[in-house]
């Protein structure tokens, strides 16, 4: 798997009198077999227009996008998606939320059952498969997402500040879920946060990027999340001085962004 | 600095103007919270009392409000008697088959056209016109072009009917395909869904609500359109009968008529009520 992302700019169209905004601005990005690539940045900056347009769902103004040396013209099921919330089917229940992809693609329901159990367990939703999905908290909901889209076995994930609205100690729970199954399926990660310590403890590289236009402005290879695989345990990851001392350069980075906004 | 004045207990006004403290398990501050149903049954029993009282007591004619004993006795009259020949259970029936059959008939065509209108802006542009051209019109207003166009047997009745129970079922429709969210619209799609398959498992659904209560808001204009369908030169029905009863002056089988129809009405919403909870039990929790 490789995605590529060339010379990518999006301009918004000029409305109601006001001037074309660039949203992106010559954007360069690799993204390799099992990276985990995050995205941070102020807001506006367009992490988020970035991920729509690797999701497919937005094309480019001018350059090019290849997934595998192929164009990315649309949304399609090598690259899933996880949504921050609203992205469940309420009408249905946990199991069939999680085969709803494979449901799309005309697998029986068996088959469609079958590898939806297996990501049920694999995200800890074991025995809540009948469970009706609004009755879940919130961190159990964003697990049913994440099952959902690991099912039809995308080439990579694209998760669009899946935590944020979940509270701190669910979160870090969530984190920790979502590297161990980074770790066991090898899937690619293109993961976007407002929180600096979330991405450099996640990411395998960062990725920093700042508003008008929006465009990549720092790009840091991080070590944390192969030391928590390596059996590091959390808090002790976040707490090293190299954690924390990049997570100050970085916050730098991002209140210098916010400060010339204003 | 000196204390003057003892601080003042606040005045009835204010004390009304503010919201109450709560008691446990209750929210502050939510506009109308409260079990309303012993308030519901004491003003109905209320009302009955006040009709009875004013009626017993000859405060009243009979011939502007018959005593609710007297509405009773008229409609275990009619029950085993009949109304101008015809039976009770066949002025029921017939009213029935007419709202329910444009009803059928309204939801047949006003659903998927409602959808249709929401998910293209051709249809939309086509339809949305004539719509909301004839919606707000009273269907008393063009009950004499139905008659003209259509004649004065059933054709132009249950035509009213359904008229009058299209537009808010179409518009009902319409917006219900607003409900999904683009979240999980985007979800379908990355699964490779095709456009047909979006709108059969994502928009549909999520636009069940707004159907149901399209379809609740459509068979209450239907009622209410009864009495209007069936002043033309029928013979049968329950609009029928309260309006040949008003010339008669039997006050006692107006009120009765519209007793009966309230109760119908009453018990399919109670119906439609019941099935939402059924069908939609995820209604405003997600």
């Amino acid at each position: 798997m490789s995605l590529n992302i060339d010379h990518v700019s999006v301009v918004y169209p000029a409305a109601d009198g006001r001037a074309p905004v660039a949203a992106l601005s010559e954007i360069n990005l690799a993204i390799a077999e099992g990276e985990f690539v995050v995205a941070l940045g102020a807001s506006g900056c367009g992490k988020s227009t970035l991920l729509n347009l690797i999701a497919g769902f937005l094309s480019p103004s001018s350059g090019t996008l290849t997934l595998d040396d192929r164009p990315v013209i649309g949304p399609g099921a090598d690259r899933a998606v996880v949504f921050q919330k609203h992205a469940l089917l309420p009408w249905l229940n946990v199991i069939d939320n999680v085969a709803f992809g494979l449901q799309i693609q005309g697998v029986p329901k068996q088959e469609r059952y079958r590898t939806a159990n297996e990501y049920i367990g694999l995200l800890g939703l074991d025995g809540f498969q009948s469970s009706p999905v609004y009755k879940l908290s919130g961190g159990m909901q964003q697990r049913v997402g994440i099952a959902r889209a690991l099912t039809c076995d995308p080439k990579i994930l694209l998760m669009d500040e899946p935590l944020g609205a979940l509270d701190a100690l669910t979160r870090e729970k969530a984190q920790e879920l979502i590297l161990k199954i980074w770790g066991q399926t090898g899937k690619s990660v293109f993961f976007i946060t407002h929180s600096v310590e979330e991405a450099l403890f996640m990411g395998t590289k960062l990725i920093v990027m700042s508003p008008r236009p929006g465009r990549i402005t720092h790009v840091f290879d991080l070590p944390f999340s192969r030391q928590f695989q390596g059996g590091a345990p959390a808090r002790q990851v976040k707490a090293s001085p190299e954690f924390i001392a990049l997570r100050e350069k970085v916050l730098n980075i991002i209140f210098a962004d916010e400060e010339a906004v204003e | 600095m000196t204390l003057s004045k003892p601080p003042k207990t606040p005045g009835l006004v204010a004390r009304l103007a503010r919201a109450r403290p709560t008691k446990p398990g209750e929210i502050y501050g939510v506009p109308g919270q409260g079990n309303t149903f012993w308030l519901s049954v004491a003003s109905v029993a209320t009302m009955l009392f006040v009709w009875w009282l004013v009626t017993t007591l000859g405060w009243v004619k009979p011939l502007f409000v018959p005593a609710p004993q007297a509405v009773l006795a008229k409609f275990v009259q009619i029950w085993n008697e009949g109304f101008t020949n015809t039976s009770f259970l066949e002025h029921t029936l017939t009213s029935t088959l007419r709202v329910f059959g444009a009803f059928v008939l309204a939801c047949l065509i006003g659903l998927p056209l409602g959808l249709a209108m929401g998910m293209s802006p051709t249809i939309r542009g086509i339809f949305d016109p004539p719509i909301e051209f004839y919606r707000p019109i009273p269907p008393l207003a063009y009950l004499p072009l139905m008659i003209i166009w259509f004649g004065i047997d059933e054709t132009s009745k249950v035509l009213l009917i359904f008229l009058s129970m299209f537009a808010p079922i179409v518009l009902g429709a319409r917006s219900g395909v607003k409900s999904a969210a683009i979240e999980q619209i985007h979800a379908a799609y990355s699964f490779g869904a095709t456009r047909w398959q979006v709108m059969r498992y994502v928009i549909l659904p999520s636009a069940m609500p707004e159907i149901l209560t399209a379809m609740r808001v459509g068979i209450g204009f239907g009622w209410t359109t009864l009495v209007a369908a069936e002043m033309v030169a029928a013979t049968k029905g329950l609009g029928y009968m309260v309006l040949s009863a008003s010339q008669f002056l039997q006050t006692s089988v107006v009120i009765m008529g519209i007793f009966v129809i309230a109760a119908i009405a009453i018990t399919f919403d109670l119906v439609m009520r019941f099935l939402e909870r059924r069908l939609v039990p995820w209604k405003g929790r997600m």
